[in-house]
């Protein structure tokens, strides 16, 4: 809701997409250690288990390498985004993380119920009988139809436990 | 005549009043498991297959393979809606449904998936009735070699098409690769690249990349441009329906060629999901309107959405006639007959007749019950784009999660998916092509594994891959794909030169 | 028009009345939530194929108060399945089944895992290995087959199979070892995928189990040579041209002396009670009683030997041992790196 924003600060995209390749290229280069692990060889059943993702890993380092020179011949271009836009992305990055870090222990339901109602209530600024109904329904509307009738087990926590689910 | 007179009798069993509620009740199911991700197709049989005991045998197998067709059905709704692909073969759909559900027609683009998918698996069921025995033989054929240059042509006739700089789109599809080459490496049975995590014994299951590039990326992009979302506007009465089918004749050629596209593919048998990249490749070379695909284009909902389906109905037959599944849900159903002491192979034709065209008859049925509903249903879809995004937004994340999490049952995963989708929004920002990438993911290792296999019988010759007729005649067509646009340029330098000497 | 038409073609199997099981079995434990039953290979394969039709006896009969739930985890050859029972101390809510992967997997793989690291539950029969080749080839019996293995040269003869150092290869490793000959083993991901390739001659022979071909020899497109077992299969219903299963002889009898058969056992989490193995042992007894597991035994011509117990523990102790001393010959252990 804060879109039109008159601030116009922000990385620029030129470094922002340098780091991009270069994260793609050292990736490549894990793809290749990797692959030298496992042989890379040409063995007397064919090519080993390493002899694609090493030449995979090369083709993504080269790749790099080339993208990284092109990037640098260009000009200083336009902003990746700006600041203001990036924080709207973190303020969904960064819960969503906490989400699913948080899930293994107390149970999908729970985090779901806590995430849904923060989003709606922070960001949505909706009334807290909306925030309840959704946040409460969605959670129970899945376990009726993931684990009740789906038979799907969903990773539970303590309060499930508590009360038997 | 004694095929036709089977048929008839086949219908008549799938017309009685409790038939035809199954058939609903298996659409519905289906396509709720279509539309929620990870719980595919497989998953979703399998985990209905024990529901369907109780019934009498006919109904059961009805109600089975219509929760077959909901599923078909159900993955193009989801990924027209958010971007998110419900199916692996429903990828293709975003490339040009989403953008026209961002356009406000949303309506347009499902039902213009919903009739595609419907014409795609009724040619094929013909198909099935017709030439059956014919076509089964052709499955035989297929060996790694061939298989592999099948791959190779879906491949070819995608790659080359996406107009980012060819070293980005290099990067992307290396990187799938990768990513499809992480785990246990199925032809000498040791692990790679997974440095000691046991998390990473399965690899990088292409659902969960394709949940976190499209699904969780798309979100980060629309935060960007603040909590709006832009399907709003989409028209929400049935009227919509008449209007789209008003236009889909004018696509009848890119129908047929993908109808066809998708009984080879799923008779060989490579699946719905190359057969959907596949299509929207050649459709996007072969239509005048080839420039705007992935910006929109009706066209690019129609070609893979046949073609999927196409291959998904036909996959069927090579269960039937040898008892190979043509695709992991097929591989269940085959399961699920089994259980009924029916033996699918050579002889099922011959012993069991009355099944088989029992089967057939509730093939055509469920198709055309499935249609309806899930046309009568589009407005309904279309208005779930007027929730406000702050409150589909959270749901969304949640359903992805839920989905991500069922592929494996596992907690690492919905993690993986979240760094999938923030590898997607940095990528897209950057210029990266996900679609050769999520491509690649596909294919990648069952390519690879093909080519090894060919390689073990071959004895290491590269021969084999143009040691007969199929295979050349695939490979070559592969070769004319990868370099059509620079023959295409040739060929209309060739004509000017000749236009003006 | 009846339902008849479909109706008859379904057979006995689910006909069949419910029979009169009793829930109350007087085990002193219980489920309390729905039960996992894990498979560690993919789906439609042969132990996926068994644990669907228990889930669907189970259900059918309503052999369990709790439902239960049957998961694939075939990641990393089934080594996903086994860790994920591994982590699951204490939860006597999950089962899995097993095949020789068992075994295969943690070697060939480095895997930190061992069947000791779960309990044992119940054997519920073992599969049968089979010597096939295509019809329309020339030899009718194992001696002729392995004459025109020597004849050819070295490693021109396709052997498919499936997966990669697993029990399929182990055995046509062992082949060449007791007859001196060399073949050229190709690994495919399932079993109905070798039988075809078996018929559209893209390999010469394969080691299927039965419910993996048979639908292939009643069409008459491949034939079987012997069985690597010590005797006879006991199954003398005709398959075709009026042989059966039994008419089909071992591989020791026709010189070859090998003898392979696989697990098709249950096993539960880490440090589970007596009585809540006790309350499986007794849920696998009344599905063994089932016409729908028997019907499924006489399909798959399955070994239908039950073990439980100390007993079940040794002969899997046994396998374990026979198994590594197979893949260390065959040079399948996995590297430490």
């Amino acid at each position: 809701m804060t879109t039109n924003s008159s601030s116009n600060a922000g990385p620029s995209h030129k470094t922002v997409e340098a780091g991009v390749t270069t994260v793609i290229g050292l990736f490549g280069a894990l793809v290749v250690y990797g692959s030298v692990k496992a042989g890379t060889g040409w063995g007397a059943e064919g090519p080993r288990a390493g002899f694609f993702p090493f030449y995979i890993g090369l083709f993504i380092v080269g790749s790099s390498l080339v993208n990284l020179w092109n990037l640098f011949r260009e000009d200083e271009g336009n902003l990746f985004a700006e600041w203001i836009q990036l924080r709207q992305v973190l303020s969904v990055v960064i819960p969503t993380t906490i989400y699913v870090a948080a899930m293994p222990f107390i149970g999908l339901y729970v985090a779901s119920f806590i995430f849904i109602a923060w989003f709606m209530r922070w960001l949505g600024k909706y009334n807290w009988p909306t925030v309840l109904a959704v946040s409460i329904g969605m959670p129970l509307v899945t376990y009726f139809l993931f684990e009740r009738y789906f038979l799907v087990p969903l990773p539970k926590g303590p309060i499930e436990n508590l009360i038997g689910l | 005549m004694e095929e036709i007179l089977n048929l008839f009798q086949g219908f008549a069993v799938a017309l009685q009043p409790f038939n035809i509620m199954v058939m609903i009740l298996g659409i519905v199911l289906g396509v709720v498991i279509g539309v929620l991700p990870g719980l595919g197709g497989a998953n979703g049989v399998a985990i209905l297959l024990p529901l369907t005991f109780s019934m009498p045998p006919t109904s059961a197998i009805i109600m089975l393979s219509c929760i077959y067709w909901g599923a078909l059905f159900g993955g193009a709704i989801t990924s027209v809606l958010f971007n998110i692909p419900g199916e692996p073969w429903s990828v293709a759909t975003t490339f040009d449904g989403y953008p026209m559900a961002q356009q406000g027609k949303a309506g347009e683009a499902l039902t213009a998936a919903f009739t595609s998918s419907f014409v795609g698996a009724f040619f094929a069921v013909v198909m099935i009735t017709l030439v059956a025995p014919l076509v089964a033989s052709l499955a035989l054929k297929f060996g790694p070699a061939e298989k592999f240059a099948v791959y190779f042509l879906a491949f070819c006739s995608f790659v080359g098409l996406s107009k980012e700089p060819p070293f980005k789109t290099i990067a992307a599809m290396m990187i799938g690769f990768a990513l499809a080459a992480v785990g246990l490496d199925s032809v000498t049975g040791s692990l790679r690249l997974t440095f000691g995590f046991t998390e990473l014994l399965n690899g990088f299951d292409f659902l969960i990349a394709v949940i976190g590039l499209f699904g969780i990326g798309e979100i980060l992009l629309t935060m960007e441009e603040g909590l709006a979302f832009r399907g709003g506007k989409a028209k929400i009465n049935l009227s919509v329906v008449i209007q789209t089918w008003k236009e889909l004749p004018r696509y009848w050629m890119t129908s047929l060629r993908s109808c066809i596209i998708g009984c080879w593919m799923g008779i060989t048998p490579a699946g719905a999901t190359p057969a959907s990249f596949m299509s929207y490749g050649i459709a996007k070379r072969m239509s005048r309107n080839g420039k705007n695909f992935g910006k929109g284009e009706i066209e690019g909902v129609i070609a893979p959405e046949t073609a999927a389906h196409a291959a998904g109905t036909a996959a069927l037959l090579p269960m039937l006639s040898l008892g190979v599944p043509g695709s992991p849900t097929a591989a269940v159903l085959l399961g699920g007959l089994l259980i009924w002491g029916l033996q699918p192979g050579p002889m099922l034709f011959v012993e069991q007749k009355d099944f088989v065209w029992g089967l057939i008859a509730s093939m055509y049925l469920g198709n055309l019950v499935g249609l309806i509903v899930v046309l009568t249903c589009v407005p309904v879809f279309a208005a779930i784009l007027r929730i406000p995004f702050s409150i589909i937004a959270p749901l969304i994340l949640v359903l992805c999660a839920i989905g991500a999490y069922s592929v494996h049952n596992s907690t690492f995963d919905v993690a993986m998916m979240l760094v999938f989708g923030v590898i997607g929004y940095g990528l897209k920002k950057t210029g990266y092509p996900l679609a050769p990438l999520v491509l690649a993911i596909v294919l990648g290792d069952k390519a690879e594994e093909a080519f090894r296999q060919s390689l073990l019988g071959s004895q290491g010759s590269l021969g084999i891959f143009f040691s007969n007729g199929l295979v050349s005649t695939i490979m070559i067509l592969g070769l004319i794909a990868l370099f059509w646009s620079v023959i295409q340029e040739g060929y209309s330098r060739l004509r000017t030169r000749a236009a003006t000497a | 028009m009846k339902r008849t038409v479909l109706h008859y073609t379904f057979g006995a199997a689910v006909a069949a009345s419910l029979g009169g099981f009793a829930t109350a079995a007087s085990a002193a434990w219980e489920p309390t939530r729905p039960v996992e039953f894990i498979i560690p290979a993919g789906t439609g394969g042969g132990a996926d194929q068994m644990a669907r039709t228990i889930q669907g006896i189970v259900t059918k009969h309503s052999l369990m108060k709790q439902p239960m739930v049957v998961i694939n985890k075939s990641g990393g050859a089934g080594g996903e399945g086994f860790l994920d029972v591994k982590s699951s101390a204490n939860n006597p809510h999950k089962i899995i089944i097993t095949l020789s992967n068992l075994f295969t997997t943690p070697l060939a793989t480095g895997i930190p895992f061992n069947w000791k690291d779960l309990t044992p539950v119940a054997m519920l029969a073992l599969d049968e290995f089979v010597l096939w080749v295509n019809a329309e080839k020339p030899y009718k019996t194992v001696k002729e087959y392995i004459a025109a293995v020597k004849a050819a040269p070295p490693g021109s003869i396709k052997m498919g199979g499936t997966g990669s150092k697993q029990e399929d290869q182990i055995i046509t490793v062992a082949m060449e070892k007791a007859t001196g000959t060399k073949f050229t083993y190709i690994p495919y991901k399932g079993g109905g995928e070798v039988a075809v390739q078996l018929v559209g001659n893209h390999v010469d022979s394969t080691v299927n189990n039965p419910i993996e071909a048979v639908a292939q020899w009643r069409g008459g497109k491949v034939r079987p040579l012997c069985v690597f077992d010590s005797k006879q299969m006991s199954y003398d219903e005709q398959v075709f041209e009026g042989k059966g299963w039994k008419d089909i002889p071992t591989c020791k009898s026709e010189g070859l002396d090998i003898e392979y058969l696989m697990l098709r056992g249950i096993f539960m989490s880490p440090k589970a009670t007596k009585d809540q193995v006790d309350y499986y042992v007794e849920l696998f007894k009344k599905v063994r009683e089932t016409p729908e597991w028997k019907e499924f035994m006489k399909t798959g011509a399955f070994n239908t030997t039950f073990l439980v117990g100390p007993e079940y523990a040794k002969w899997v102790e046994t396998e374990e041992k026979r198994h590594e001393a197979l893949m260390k010959e065959a040079d399948f252990l996995a590297k430490s790196n």
